[in-house]
């Protein structure tokens, strides 16, 4: 129960981690750059065009 | 607080929402701002955004050809979910503001919840998996594939990316057909809805509170019930807009941490509380 009731204290600073290291890991591989790609161009499916 | 959450909401969304000329042009911002995230549903296309859309940045992301991990939205998700959970939904989500302010709106008696919410509550886990993770992932048009909930129901996406586009764009206007009609008839109904049901968007649909709330119970942002203190009045749930015991508020992926709760307590034995280390 102790434990359970840790992981629920700690389970932001986990989640945060796991963030920050999903992050680096999609900076590196590119997902920002597709990210950038897309949204610097009007998304004609997001405004009911496409 | 709820002077405060409405104050917050606004200056937020005017923030991200920023880029006046982009309004003023029928032109979207294309500065660097864009490879980060806001935490709340803006879509990237609104005029102003000066920065992108969470669930869109999944979707662009889910669209590549063959499927690949899409690391750095989940790392958005994980970064301010972990931080805020639904916090997110209750104080930053712009579409959320609207529907606050129309639910302020004197007309009609008022509900918290649609009939069969026990079962339409899971409605935004089926948006979730159906459309955004499966459309996304395999939704053709033509031969790219397409972001299938900003495409087909996204609300946000037409009210703040669409009309304002249209408006100033005499281009873009002529090619509106039926896709656009489509989705202004979702976003009138879901605004006319909003005036009698609270937040209708945000309980049954929003895929992006779906992934905050599972968030909610570790979050660092948390609501606190101090149940010794407790005298079990029920005010809170009756402040409550969604209708949450004092035990489910803290765990609950329906709250969205608007505080209400905490401000009607006569014992104050519900509050806001960052979440404590060992």
């Amino acid at each position: 129960m102790a434990f359970w009731k840790n992981c629920r204290r700690h389970g932001w600073l986990a989640g945060l981690l796991t963030g920050a290291l999903f992050l680096g890991i999609g900076a590196a591989s590119g997902d920002l750059a597709v990210i950038w790609r897309k949204a610097v161009m009007i998304c004609m499916e997001c405004i009911g065009i496409g | 607080m709820k002077k405060l959450r409405t104050a917050v909401q606004l200056i937020f969304t005017i923030v991200t929402n920023g880029y006046m000329y982009g309004f003023l042009q029928g032109k979207i911002y294309r500065g660097s701002l864009k490879y980060a995230c806001v935490p709340g549903l803006n879509c990237y296309s609104c005029p102003g955004a000066v920065a992108s859309c969470p669930l869109g940045a999944l979707q662009a992301l889910l669209n590549r050809q063959g499927f690949q991990v899409p690391f750095a939205a989940l790392g958005f998700f994980f970064l301010f979910g972990s931080l805020f959970g639904r916090f997110v939904c209750g104080w930053l989500c712009p579409f959320g503001l609207v529907q606050d302010l129309l639910h302020r709106i004197p007309l009609f008696r008022k509900r918290k919840r649609l009939p069969f919410h026990h079962v339409l509550k899971y409605g935004k886990y089926v948006v979730l998996v159906c459309l955004v993770v499966v459309g996304s992932s395999f939704l053709f048009g033509g031969f790219a594939k397409v972001p299938a909930f900003c495409k087909y129901l996204c609300p946000s996406g037409t009210l703040l990316g669409a009309l304002p586009l249209l408006g100033a764009n005499e281009a873009l206007r002529g090619q509106a057909g039926g896709l656009f009609f489509w989705k202004l008839g979702l976003l009138v109904f879901l605004l006319l809805l909003s005036v009698k049901v609270y937040r209708p968007f945000c309980q049954y649909l929003c895929p992006l509170g779906a992934i905050y709330g599972w968030f909610n119970r570790f979050s660092l942002v948390q609501v606190h019930w101090e149940e010794e203190r407790c005298i079990f009045c029920r005010a809170c749930q009756r402040a409550c807009p969604v209708d949450l015991s004092p035990r489910e508020i803290s765990r609950s992926p329906e709250c969205i941490r608007c505080g209400k709760c905490a401000e009607v307590c006569p014992e104050k034995c519900i509050h806001f509380r960052k979440k404590q280390s060992a």
